[in-house]
């Protein structure tokens, strides 16, 4: 019998969605493992979870303090040697303040705070967390956060688009990307990018409220399953 | 020696800069209708312990890289703030008085 991957989410203090993301990883049928910001190395684990949340306050700037918690070493490391890393939402603007993702994520362009169902054009399956969807799939997904516009020099955005780092776009229903589905301004309605390798992604919407049924959309239960499958393969 | 300095963080001119966008939207209502490019940044000052001033304007500067601001979306000023306001006045510190 093949084993369940081991997922580890990372708890930084002010994490909030530490505890959904575990819960979904056990929703899902693989073992969610606890990591703590403090500890300088990781536990065994397949595949890294960086969630949402205000890591300490979002003083500063969003993600800036957590990129330099403990954790992040052996997380750059777990990175560099191809294990697949998943920032969502904070987890993303600490990426990016990392340095394993480009870009950067600013104040909502309406300067609302937004938190709502949105949905996601797959743009690319060339990643961990994409592998298992195809190009073009709807998902639908909800976000709640108050910086998360994506921008990026014009020259990076090009860069961005001609090596197909981008995964997901926000979208109308039919898939359509406009102004009028981008609920935070994003650059070229960036939703989701991936590095060159594509085990390192990060995202503004939310996989992990998004696989049970009883409580909503189940946009991120395909993800999830295309994480798993990778974090096995790369044991395997 | 103690050093002093203030470093201003601003965004990068041409990026979307909503919160500056949200001020001078403002303007014209309290009466202001002259008022252009507004742009929100962040002021922090700090205070360095170096051989000399040179050094310790140069360790600000790394500072400013490596954490004030970030480099792909904001750009930082360092400047040097005088620091005899720090120092104690003669028969200790001012006692606060609590309201």
């Amino acid at each position: 019998m093949t084993r369940r991957p081991r997922v580890g989410v990372v708890t930084f203090p002010g994490s909030l969605d530490d505890r959904d993301a575990l819960r979904a990883v056990r929703f899902l049928d693989a073992e969610g493992v606890p990591v703590w910001h403090a500890d300088a190395r990781l536990p065994d684990v397949d595949a890294v979870i960086l969630p949402g949340g205000f890591s300490y306050g979002d003083y500063l700037r969003t993600g800036a303090i957590a990129r330099f918690a403990r954790v992040m070493g052996a997380v750059c490391e777990f990175a560099e040697h191809g294990g697949p890393v998943i920032g969502i939402c904070n987890g993303f603007q600490i990426l990016c303040e990392a340095g394993l993702l480009p870009g950067a994520l600013i104040r909502n362009r309406s300067l609302k705070f937004v938190s709502r169902r949105i949905r996601l054009r797959v743009e690319s399956t060339a990643s961990v967390l994409t592998g298992g969807v195809e190009i073009g799939d709807i998902l639908e997904v909800p976000i709640k956060h108050g910086e998360g516009q994506f921008v990026s020099s014009d020259g990076e955005l090009g860069r961005i688009e001609h090596e197909g780092l981008v995964l997901f776009r926000y979208c109308a229903p039919d898939g359509a990307v406009d102004d009028e589905h981008n609920p935070n301004g994003s650059a070229r309605a960036i939703a989701g990018l991936r590095n060159e390798r594509g085990n390192v992604v990060g995202l503004m919407p939310h996989p992990e409220h998004a696989v049970d049924p009883d409580t909503g959309p189940t946009g991120g239960t395909p993800l999830f399953a295309s994480l798993f499958e990778h974090a096995l393969e790369r044991v395997g | 020696m103690k050093y002093r300095f203030a470093a201003v963080v601003t965004l990068k001119r041409g990026l979307a800069d909503p919160q500056g966008k949200a001020i001078q939207d403002a303007l014209p209502h309290v009466g202001w209708n002259n008022v252009s490019d507004v742009s929100v940044g962040k002021h922090i000052e700090l205070t360095v312990e170096a051989a000399d001033e040179a050094s310790a304007r140069e360790e600000v500067h790394e500072i400013g890289r490596r954490l004030l601001a970030n480099p792909v979306i904001e750009e930082v000023q360092v400047s040097a703030v005088p620091i005899e306001w720090m120092q104690e006045p003669e028969g200790g510190a001012h006692e606060v008085p609590v309201p």
